[in-house]
C-alpha cells in the first residue's frame, strides 16, 4: 500500500542569461530590467546615450514606413558604413601620387577584406541617392514647414556636404577615372566671377597694370593647390574628405537630429 | 522580334531620347502626372506604367552599345535613381491622392487619424530602424560583392579620356555646359539652387499641408520643386551619363561613341543676329554697342519678368507674398526659366550666347 507522493515540481533554476542578469558587471552597464513593461522600454531608451538621440514615445503616424520611407535613417546609417569602411580603408592607403595608385590596386587584388573599397564607393552612391530621396520626402509632406524651416536649411547644408564628401574621395583611386572628373568639376571654379582667372570682372581687377587673379592665385588654384590636378591637390583632398568634410557633417548632423527633435519630433498633421 | 526592336523600337527610343525631345516630353509627361494624379497613381495603372519602362529596359539590353553603358559600374545608381525616384513620386503621389480625396469629403487625412495615437519607441520603432539597417547592409553587401568599384588606368595628366566627365550627381551640371558657359552653368545655376532649396521654407507661406501628403493644397510649390528636381537635375543627368559620348556629342541609347564623328558649329550669337544678318553690316567695334541687343534682352528679361510673372503665373502668390518675398521667388524662377530659354533658343536658332562679351569672360 504505497501511498503515492505527488512528485514535487523541479526547482526551476535560473537560466544562464538570467545569472548573467543578475551579475554586478552587468548591473552596472544596463540600469533597468528586460525591456517587457512599459517602464523598462522607456529605461531602455532614455538611459542610453544612442537611443536617446528618440524620444521615449513617438506618434503613430510618423514612423509609418510609407510616410518616412526611413530614408534620413538609412542616409545617417550609410554615413556610419562610410566612416567605417573608411578608416579601415585608411589603414591602406597613402595620399601620396607614387603610391596611391598602387595603394588602391593592393586593395583590390592582395588585402584580405580588400571589398571595403568597393563597400565605400557603392555606399558613398547608394548615401547621394538616399539623401536626395529624403529631400524629396521631406519636400513632400511640407516638414520643412514652421516651426521646422531652419532645420531644412541645415538638411540643405547637409545634403551639399554629402555631395562634397562624395567628390573629394573621387579623386583619391588617383587613376584616370578620377583625375579627370576632378579636373572637369574643379575647372567650373576657374570660371568663378572675380575670383576665378577666368571668371567674369577678374580681368578687371589689377595693380598697376598686374592682374591680381591669375591661374596661379585664383580660387581653383586654392583649391587644388596648383594649376592642376596633381600631389597637392590629391593630398589636399584626401584631408578635406577624411577629416575637414566629416567633422563638419557630425556636427551638422547632431544639430539636424537634435532640432527634428526640438521643432516638435516627426512632423504630423496639426 | 527581332525586326520589331530593330526597326520599330530603336528608332523611337533614339528619337525620344534627343535632348530636344526629352526635356520637352519629360516636362509634359510630368505636367500631365500632376493633372491627373488621382487616375496614374492608382496602382494597377502606375504598376503598368513601371513595367513598361522595365520592360523597356530589359529589351534594350540586348543591344551591346545600350548594356555596355547602362552596366557600368558607376551608372548603376542612376538606373536605381530612375526606379527609385518613379517609385517615390508614385507613393508619394498616391497618399495625396487619398489625403485629397478625403478631404474633399470633409475628413482628415491618413496622417491625421492616427495622430492621437503614440507608440513607444523600445520596441516600434528600434525594430523598424534595425530591419532598414539589416536590409541596407544586405543590398549593399550583395552590391559590392557582384560589382566591382571601377579602377581604370593610372592617372596621367597627358592623356585625356574623350569624353571627360564629372561624377554622375554633377553631370546635370555639366551637360548645362551645352548651353551656358562655366560661370553661369558651373558656378552662379549650383548656387542659385542652394540658396534657392534654402529659401523654400522662407518664401513659402501657404499654412497648409504641414506634415502630410497633398498636392491640392500645395499645387504650386510642389509643380516648382517636381520640375527643379525632375527634369532639370534628375533627366539631365541622365542624359549626361547616358546621352553624351566623345566631345560631349549626342548619341542615341544603342549607338556606339564614335571619337570621330564630329557635328558642324553653326551657332550664332544674338549680336550677329541682329548686327549681320538682320542690319546687314558690319560689327561695332565698341562691346556695348556690339552687344546692346543682347544687353538689353536679358535686362527686360530680369525687370520686366516679375511684372509679368506677377500679372499671370504667380498672380495668386503676388497677393499673398510680401514685396521681398515675392522678389525672390520671382528672381529665382526667372534664373530656372533662362535655362529651358535658351535650350528652346539653342535648338531653334541655333542661339550661341545673348550676351558675348569675351573681353570680359561675360557670356550668357
Amino acid at each position: 500500500m504505497a501511498t503515492t507522493v505527488p512528485p514535487t515540481p523541479p526547482q526551476k533554476k535560473p537560466g544562464l542569461l538570467a545569472k548573467v542578469r543578475d551579475t554586478q558587471v552587468w548591473k552596472s552597464i544596463f540600469r533597468h530590467g528586460y525591456p517587457d513593461t512599459q517602464r523598462n522600454r522607456a529605461l531602455a531608451v532614455l538611459s542610453n546615450v544612442f537611443l536617446h538621440l528618440h524620444p521615449v514615445r513617438v506618434r503613430k503616424s510618423g514612423i509609418a514606413l510609407s510616410f518616412t520611407w526611413c530614408m534620413g535613417g538609412v542616409t545617417f546609417f550609410l554615413f556610419l558604413v562610410e566612416a567605417v569602411t573608411g578608416i579601415l580603408l585608411m589603414f591602406y592607403y597613402r595620399p601620396v601620387a607614387y603610391s596611391a595608385y598602387n595603394d588602391i590596386q593592393e586593395l583590390r587584388e592582395t588585402i584580405p577584406l580588400g571589398l571595403m573599397r568597393e563597400l565605400h564607393r557603392w555606399g558613398a552612391h547608394a548615401m547621394v541617392l538616399t539623401v536626395w530621396l529624403h529631400m524629396f520626402r521631406v519636400f513632400m509632406t511640407g516638414s520643412y514647414k514652421p516651426p521646422r524651416e531652419f532645420n531644412w536649411v541645415v538638411g540643405v547644408v547637409l545634403l551639399l556636404l554629402t555631395l562634397l564628401l562624395s567628390f573629394t574621395g573621387y579623386l583619391l583611386p588617383w587613376d584616370q577615372l578620377a583625375i579627370w572628373a576632378i579636373t572637369v568639376g574643379s575647372n567650373m571654379a576657374r570660371a568663378t566671377p572675380l575670383l576665378g582667372h577666368e571668371g567674369p570682372g577678374a580681368s578687371l581687377l589689377t595693380l598697376d597694370g598686374n592682374h591680381l587673379v591669375t591661374a596661379g592665385s585664383d580660387v581653383r588654384f586654392a583649391l587644388l593647390g596648383g594649376r592642376f590636378v596633381g600631389e597637392n591637390a590629391l593630398l589636399r583632398f584626401y584631408v578635406l574628405h577624411c577629416v575637414f568634410i566629416p567633422v563638419i557633417a557630425v556636427m551638422l548632423m547632431a544639430v539636424h537630429f537634435w532640432r527634428v527633435r526640438k521643432d516638435g519630433g516627426i512632423s504630423g498633421p496639426l | 522580334m527581332n525586326t520589331l526592336f530593330e526597326y520599330i523600337l530603336k528608332p523611337v527610343m533614339t528619337f525620344v531620347a534627343k535632348p530636344h525631345i526629352l526635356l520637352p516630353a519629360s516636362s509634359v509627361a510630368l505636367i500631365l502626372t500632376l493633372k491627373y494624379y488621382r487616375t496614374v497613381t492608382k496602382p494597377k495603372i502606375a504598376a503598368a506604367i513601371g513595367l513598361v519602362l522595365a520592360g523597356l529596359l530589359v529589351v534594350s539590353c540586348f543591344d551591346p552599345n545600350f548594356k555596355k553603358n547602362i552596366l557600368k559600374p558607376d551608372n548603376v545608381p542612376i538606373v536605381l535613381l530612375l526606379f527609385g525616384l518613379l517609385f517615390f513620386l508614385w507613393l508619394s503621389l498616391r497618399r495625396a491622392a487619398i489625403n485629397d480625396e478625403a478631404a474633399e469629403r470633409g475628413e482628415p487625412p491618413l496622417e491625421a487619424r492616427m495622430k492621437r495615437e503614440t507608440v513607444l519607441v523600445w520596441p516600434d520603432l528600434v525594430m523598424i530602424e534595425l530591419i532598414c539597417l539589416v536590409l541596407v547592409s544586405a543590398v549593399l553587401v550583395f552590391w559590392a560583392i557582384f560589382i566591382r568599384a571601377p579602377l581604370e588606368e593610372p592617372a596621367s595628366a597627358a592623356l585625356t579620356p574623350n569624353p571627360s566627365k564629372a561624377p554622375w550627381y554633377f553631370l546635370g551640371l555639366q551637360e548645362m555646359l551645352v548651353y551656358f558657359d562655366p560661370w553661369y552653368a558651373g558656378v552662379l545655376l549650383p548656387t542659385l539652387i542652394i540658396v534657392g532649396l534654402m529659401a523654400i521654407p522662407y518664401v513659402d507661406t501657404n499654412p497648409k499641408g504641414s506634415g502630410y501628403y497633398t498636392l491640392s493644397e500645395r499645387r504650386f510649390a510642389i509643380t516648382v520643386y517636381l520640375f527643379g528636381f525632375i527634369i532639370f537635375w534628375v533627366v539631365l543627368i541622365t542624359i549626361g551619363t547616358f546621352l553624351r559620348g566623345a566631345n560631349w556629342n549626342f548619341f542615341g541609347p544603342y549607338d556606339k561613341w564614335d571619337p570621330h564623328f564630329q557635328q558642324p558649329l553653326k551657332n550664332i550669337n544674338i549680336s550677329e543676329i541682329f548686327w549681320v544678318k538682320m542690319l546687314k553690316q558690319g560689327m561695332p567695334k565698341e562691346w556695348y554697342v556690339r552687344e546692346a541687343p543682347g544687353l538689353l534682352m536679358a535686362g527686360a528679361f530680369m525687370l520686366l519678368g516679375p511684372l509679368i510673372l506677377a500679372k499671370t503665373v504667380l498672380k495668386d502668390l503676388f497677393k499673398k507674398l510680401d514685396i521681398v518675398r515675392f522678389s525672390v521667388v520671382a528672381v529665382l524662377m526667372l534664373f530656372m526659366i533662362s535655362m529651358p530659354i535658351k535650350m528652346l533658343g539653342r535648338w531653334l536658332i541655333n542661339l550661341k550666347y545673348v550676351i558675348y562679351i569675351p573681353e570680359y569672360f561675360i557670356n550668357i
